[in-house]
């Protein structure tokens, strides 16, 4: 199976289970006020292991999945996603991604700015959310949360793709170049 | 840091998401319900999972625990007859009171049970989705109760099979209310603070209301969509509004939004 195909399918059905996720399970908000968006973690993923165009994929795809169960405005997510896969897509090669804490520093980082995008595009045109003090502990809450759930997905999926995918190629001792040729 | 390529990207994803922004508002509905189903699967495979595992947790009950339950049952079920006859004969009595005075009947209400099928994955919103829709006769602004008959929102769009209920404490559900105290003091039930989903502010008060911590506040009637005296909570304490024009009160909801998994809908007042 093509891995690239693999991978990018993987990511589009997580998506799908994940905004299912934000919908249904309840407990982290009963908890401690906040549900966690588990989108922006996947976006981390998305940017430093996919195209541009899986990146796009995933914000238009993830946004609107992701709007039409909520009470936000049809495509408000799209574009806070997108620009957080761009940062991350744009600086990729500059990214430790195999480190733990370059995985939980940019879940943090995603996760707090994919709301606070998507927050200020509410307020700009004219919708009135729910918006006061209480929004810094929910946008800790989702950070944090973010941070956390990032290095976990990245742990699954690398374990899908070693799963479903072809397996790495092992290296041989054997050189070719320094094979001794018998005569006759 | 950003190459061409990405500035194109960006201008495309930009460019499609004014142009889903600003689409009419009845396109985009039928794009939201259209997009939503796609999860109606799923819903119905974690209702199903749910329901077997309620059903295993069933099957592991001690018999004995069981029989405790039924008694309890029976005992409970004799109180609510008794209660049941007794508001009969109240509703007998005062039907014929208002018959009396030449006062209009009041109807019973109609009212359908619904069940809450997802909740709102933002946290910048109040709302959840019922498994009621326009094939059950429901259409918008129709008032939500709770099982007890506390007031729990109204329905803020439908489709076929589902519909959105817009909670208390939602910026986009307000109701006019009113103080159940000497002076019937009336104000607005508006937005809360992000974490506080058991407590709603009541605005436009008057400055010289008598409000009291453990008053009860009911819809008012006023405003054309939540008929009279539904219960909303009770006072917990009050300030000044803004320049001390008006008095804001904090309201304790009577129902809990929190653990909402059913819900009346009132189709007739």
């Amino acid at each position: 199976m093509n891995t690239t195909w693999l991978n990018n399918t993987l990511i589009i059905f997580t998506a799908f289970l994940a905004v299912f996720w934000a919908a249904s399970f309840h407990g982290v908000r009963h908890l401690l006020g906040a549900q966690i968006d588990l989108l922006p973690p996947l976006m981390v993923y998305a940017a430093l292991y996919s195209s541009l165009g899986m990146v796009a994929s995933l914000a238009f795809v993830g946004g609107l999945w992701f709007d039409s169960l909520s009470a936000n405005p049809l495509g408000v997510s799209i574009f806070p996603l997108f620009v957080v896969g761009l940062l991350i897509f744009a600086s990729r090669e500059l990214i430790l991604r195999d480190q733990i804490f370059a995985r939980l520093t940019l879940g943090f980082a995603a996760s707090l700015l994919a709301p606070v995008i998507c927050l200020l595009i509410l307020l700009t045109t004219g919708r009135a959310p729910l918006f006061g003090w209480g929004t810094l502990w929910q946008l800790f809450v989702m950070a944090v949360g973010g941070a956390v759930a990032t290095p976990v997905l990245f742990e699954i999926f690398g374990w899908l793709n070693r799963a479903f995918g072809h397996a790495a190629v092992q290296q041989s001792s054997f050189r070719p170049d320094r094979e001794i040729r018998r005569g006759r | 840091m950003l190459k061409r390529a990405h500035y194109i990207a960006l201008g495309l994803v930009v460019v499609l998401t004014l142009i889903i922004l600003n689409l009419p508002s009845k396109t985009t509905a039928r794009l939201k319900l259209g997009i939503g189903s796609s999860f109606i699967g799923l819903f119905g495979l974690a209702n199903t999972s749910r329901e077997l595992a309620g059903k295993a947790g069933d099957a592991l009950t001690p018999r004995s625990e069981l029989l405790k339950e039924i008694e309890t049952l029976r005992h409970d079920n004799q109180e609510l007859r008794l209660q049941v006859n007794r508001a009969e004969e109240l509703a007998r009595e005062n039907a014929r009171l208002r018959q009396l005075v030449g006062w209009p009947q009041k109807s019973k209400g109609k009212f359908k049970l619904g069940s809450v099928v997802l909740r709102e994955p933002a946290n910048w919103w109040r709302t959840v989705q019922i498994d009621l829709g326009t094939r059950n006769g429901l259409t918008n602004d129709l008032p939500v109760l709770a099982p007890d008959g506390a007031l729990v929102g109204r329905i803020s769009s439908v489709s076929l099979t589902s519909s959105r209920v817009v909670l208390l404490g939602d910026p986009n559900c307000k109701v006019s209310a009113r103080v159940a105290n000497a002076t019937g003091d009336m104000g607005v039930i508006g937005a809360s603070g992000p974490l506080d989903s058991e407590f709603v502010e009541m605005s436009y008060l008057s400055k010289n209301a008598d409000l009291k911590p453990g008053q009860s506040v009911w819809t008012s009637g006023v405003g054309g969509i939540f008929p009279k005296d539904i219960l909303i909570g009770k006072i917990v304490d009050t300030r000044a509004g803004e320049y001390g024009l008006n008095t804001v009160a904090r309201v304790k909801l009577a129902a809990s939004l929190n653990a909402l998994e059913e819900v009346w809908v009132m189709m007739e007042p």
